[in-house]
């Protein structure tokens, strides 16, 4: 039995001292979180205040529907379809090259390689994905082009292909990591089952694993699609600045996103027509990539409950 | 009985007379439990239960699983508070005054009751900073080796430690964590330990240490145990409070826990006064 | 049935090489390209339309102090709206949902829109101007989703155990959170700052927006002009000459070395620290 009074029993029960030190440091951390809040209504106010301004001289009609962009000349033309086909033509390359050929390396990596390859395979794929676009944007300008020449497909020196197909490696990492997630995030005990019918690996891949991972391989598949999108070095670079309407990936094309960094980056003035472009152009690619995102992260939600 | 919702109105303290209890037992009171009931999301986990805790005494809490044993345990240190969504109601008296009064802190409550958990759960830190870290953030900053060797030899871990103190604590084996998380207890000298299932997890050597333990600890502490293993309860409680579930299910399925009866350790095993309580003591079911 | 298990594990093959083969032509080309321009003169020179004598060295400086605002703004406050989300949130509440769902949309929205943001707010709207300080802010809020998700990633990985026996001691939230949990994760949200610091510094879609003097030949201060290194490498390839071309790919190099290291820097700290619970 100890003598000395217990040390516990000297404290008073009740401290209804509020702890002024604990509050203080919960509201310094809820201002952080806050600091997110303030982005996106930055973001919301910074593109809309322009773009109605914008839109009380062009008519949205004219904007959406019309097929002359030529915002900088007298008479100004406002159609923003060239845009929006530019971006259209280059996204499906880099989808042709990053989609079936991101699956691929997420198949192999998930059922196919040994671990020593994985680990070979998968640092270089980081680093693949960790490349500057800028980067890109020079390898599509001084490699890809001329080769796309010398096989004879008579490219012009700035054309939505080349940055078609080099956009598609840049995402390739990213539909090959989260497909990659996605399928072996599959228990193992459906694939053991496809073995144990006598499947082989071709099968059980693509009919047992692909099928229980589509959502969140089409999860990544709506991700690199945003992605592409939303690119712009490597179309500033390499696709041009010719707001061409064609269907045409040998000519040179400009994408939403490249308009906005050459006219921004150069120097229109402040509060005029052109400028308020920009912001209306920015619009419109804030809420196509923000439908897209939204599409992306719920099937990526429903992959994910299916486990649990 | 008197809600624990936080704008309750204000009450002056109770102070009860310690003998307010059956004359039968001389040990003081250390928690006085009247009707306690706690939700979760609103489904009752465990209902209108009524027990006392005494000094120097081990009681155990034992039944099957799903009882709601770990939940009472849970809120004799307020550790329920962490628990979104989880309310309780009825009265826990610590040494007379209400744990769940209006302007009790839930921080200096769990200051004078250490827990032990089922997983030993050391700190990622050296075993020194592993039992100073409850001195520390109570600000006795003086004596601290002295107060750390005191609890390293209550918890019979001392003579295996003193010379790596500033060892990880994961390279400790399963037993002497546990006992070092015993250790990190006992250094800011609490008046009960709460142990919920603390040799579960471990070999039967060291379980055998640990209620060697408890036999030692008891003269000096209170000390509350849940343990599914009923020998267990048999070989180191005083007092064994008898758990069960209701037979009929609420809304969502779930059935509620229920205490069945408390009584000396001895007579609940031999003769209990409830035919559920024979049932499980003898294997019938559980 | 051999035949076309063996193609398509062909298929599967051919598609790795083609990734693996693309990223060798591309360091290859600037390796090649590059070679003759990377000197000392790269390193030290400001760019100059002499393409003999021109270098990166304001372009390096600038990014090197864009890195330091991201860091000094960034790490702290993704950190902790981390450990507001992980540790004190209650997630039962809509606006924490939201708060959460925010920062998703956050981390996916185009570079190019933060170079709105900035061009509108601290550009035009504070008066700021195209300095080092606009573009430093705008990267930090770039990559501040990409650091509060890994740093949650981080508090996340830390066993409950150690918050309740933290918790079991009588710990108050934040000593719980500074004491043990904090000082366990850190290992975690350092390695996902140098990353996301490392996605920053390539950026420069915003910086376009933010920092567009395109030739500030002095070294930049925080409330200069400037031209980041990304930025300097795109102005050279878009000049005609073939000798600036050689100079972006000098640059490229100078600028992928810098990544390289940070990205080692962060792999050796994930796998020496890396705590096997």
């Amino acid at each position: 039995m100890s003598a000395a009074p217990r040390l516990s029993a000297a404290r008073p029960l009740t401290r209804s001292r509020r702890r002024l030190g604990e509050a203080a440091i919960r509201a310094a951390l809820a201002g952080c979180a806050l600091v997110s809040v303030i982005t996106t209504v930055g973001i919301v106010i910074a593109l809309l205040v322009p773009a109605l301004e914008f839109f009380g001289e062009v008519s949205p009609i004219d904007f959406l529907f019309g097929t002359n962009w030529a915002p900088l000349f007298s008479p100004a033309h406002f159609g923003v379809l060239p845009l929006v086909v530019g971006t259209l033509l280059v996204t499906v390359f880099a989808c042709l090259v990053a989609l079936p050929l991101g699956l691929g390396v997420a198949i192999y990596l998930a059922e196919y390689s040994s671990r020593r390859l994985r680990a070979v395979i998968k640092p270089l794929l980081e680093i693949l994905a960790g490349i500057p676009t800028v980067v890109y944007g020079y390898f599509a300008l001084t490699t890809v082009t001329p080769l796309l020449r010398d096989l004879g497909l008579g490219v012009e020196v700035f054309n939505g292909l080349s940055a078609g197909l080099v956009m598609g490696i840049m995402l390739l990492p990213t539909v090959a990591s989260l497909s990659e997630d996605a399928m072996t995030a599959v228990p193992l005990a459906l694939r053991q089952g496809g073995y144990a019918l006598g499947g082989n690996r071709l099968q059980v891949s693509l009919r047992i694993v692909v099928p229980a991972a589509l959502s969140g391989i089409v999860a990544s598949f709506v991700l690199a699609i945003s992605r592409a999108v939303g690119e712009t070095m490597i179309v500033t670079i390499a696709a041009g600045l010719q707001p061409t309407l064609t269907l045409d990936p040998r000519v040179a094309v400009e994408t939403l996103t490249a308009f906005i960094a050459s006219t921004a980056g150069g120097d229109v003035p402040t509060g005029s027509i052109e400028y308020k472009t920009i912001f209306a152009v920015g619009l419109a690619l804030f809420v196509a990539t923000l439908i897209l995102n939204a599409l992306a992260i719920r099937l990526v939600r429903r992959y994910r409950e299916v486990y649990e | 009985m008197v809600s624990r919702v936080t704008d309750a109105p204000l009450r002056a303290l109770d102070v009860r007379a310690e003998d307010d209890r059956s004359s039968e037992s001389p040990r003081a009171g250390v928690f006085d439990v009247r009707g306690l009931t706690v939700r979760y999301d609103g489904v009752a986990a465990v209902r209108d239960v009524t027990l006392a805790v005494r000094e120097r005494e081990v009681t155990a809490f034992i039944g099957p699983s799903g009882c709601g044993k770990s939940t009472i345990l849970r809120s004799l240190n307020r550790m329920n508070d962490l628990i979104p969504g989880a309310r309780v109601d009825g009265e826990v008296l610590f040494h007379g005054s209400d744990l769940y009064g209006h302007d009790v802190d839930p921080v200096e409550v769990r200051r004078r009751i250490g827990m032990v958990f089922q997983k030993p759960n050391p700190f990622p830190k050296s075993i020194r900073d592993n039992v100073a870290f409850g001195p520390r953030i109570l600000g006795l900053k003086d004596d601290l080796e002295e107060r750390i060797e005191r609890a390293l030899r209550q918890a019979a871990l001392w003579d295996e430690v003193k010379d790596r103190l500033g060892r990880n604590a994961f390279a400790l084996s399963g037993g002497q964590q546990q006992r070092l998380c015993i250790a990190r207890c006992l250094a800011v000298e609490p008046d009960v330990l709460l142990m919920d299932e603390p040799a579960s997890a471990l070999d039967p050597i060291s379980t055998g240490r640990i209620e060697d333990l408890m036999h030692d600890l008891k003269r000096e502490f209170a000390i509350v145990i849940v343990t599914h293993n009923m020998q267990q309860a048999a070989r180191v409680a005083d007092r064994t409070a008898f758990f069960s579930v209701e037979a009929e299910p609420q809304a969502d399925g779930a059935r509620c826990g229920v205490l069945i009866e408390m009584d000396e350790t001895l007579r609940i095993f031999t003769s209990p006064s409830d035919g559920r309580t024979e049932d499980y003591v003898t294997g019938r079911f559980g | 049935m051999r035949l076309r298990q063996g193609l398509f594990q062909a298929a599967l093959l051919a598609s790795v090489a083609v990734g693996l083969i693309a990223l060798g032509a591309l360091v290859l080309r600037v390796v090649i390209d590059g070679s003759p321009y990377l000197d000392w003169m790269l390193l030290s020179n400001p760019p100059s339309s002499d393409s003999t004598v021109a270098g990166a060295r304001p372009a390096i400086l600038a990014t090197l102090e864009l890195m330091a605002i991201v860091i000094g703004f960034g790490v702290p406050v993704g950190v902790g709206t981390a450990i507001y989300l992980e540790e004190f949130a209650d997630h039962r509440r809509w606006y924490n949902r939201l708060l959460e769902i925010n920062i998703q949309n956050l981390a996916a929205v185009p570079s190019v829109v933060y170079g709105i943001l900035g061009l509108g707010f601290l550009v035009h709207g504070a008066n700021l101007g195209r300095v080092v300080l606009a573009g430093g802010l705008i990267l930090t809020l770039l990559v501040l989703p990409t650091i509060t998700i890994a740093a949650r990633e981080a508090l996340r990985s830390v066993p409950q155990g150690v918050r309740l026996g933290a918790f079991a001691l009588g710990a108050t939230p934040w000593q719980v959170v500074s004491r043990q949990v904090l000082p366990a994760a850190i290992p975690g949200i350092a390695t996902g700052s140098i990353l996301a610091l490392s996605r920053a510094i390539g950026e420069s879609a915003p910086l376009l927006l933010v920092g567009a003097l395109l030739y500030a030949p002095r070294d930049p201060t925080l409330l200069s002009g400037f031209v980041a290194l990304p930025v300097q490498i795109y102005n050279w390839i878009r000049l005609p000459q073939p000798e600036f071309h050689g100079l972006a790919a000098a640059a490229i190099v100078v600028l992928l070395a810098l990544l390289l290291t940070m990205n080692a820097v962060a792999i050796l700290l994930r796998n020496r620290f890396q705590r096997r619970w």
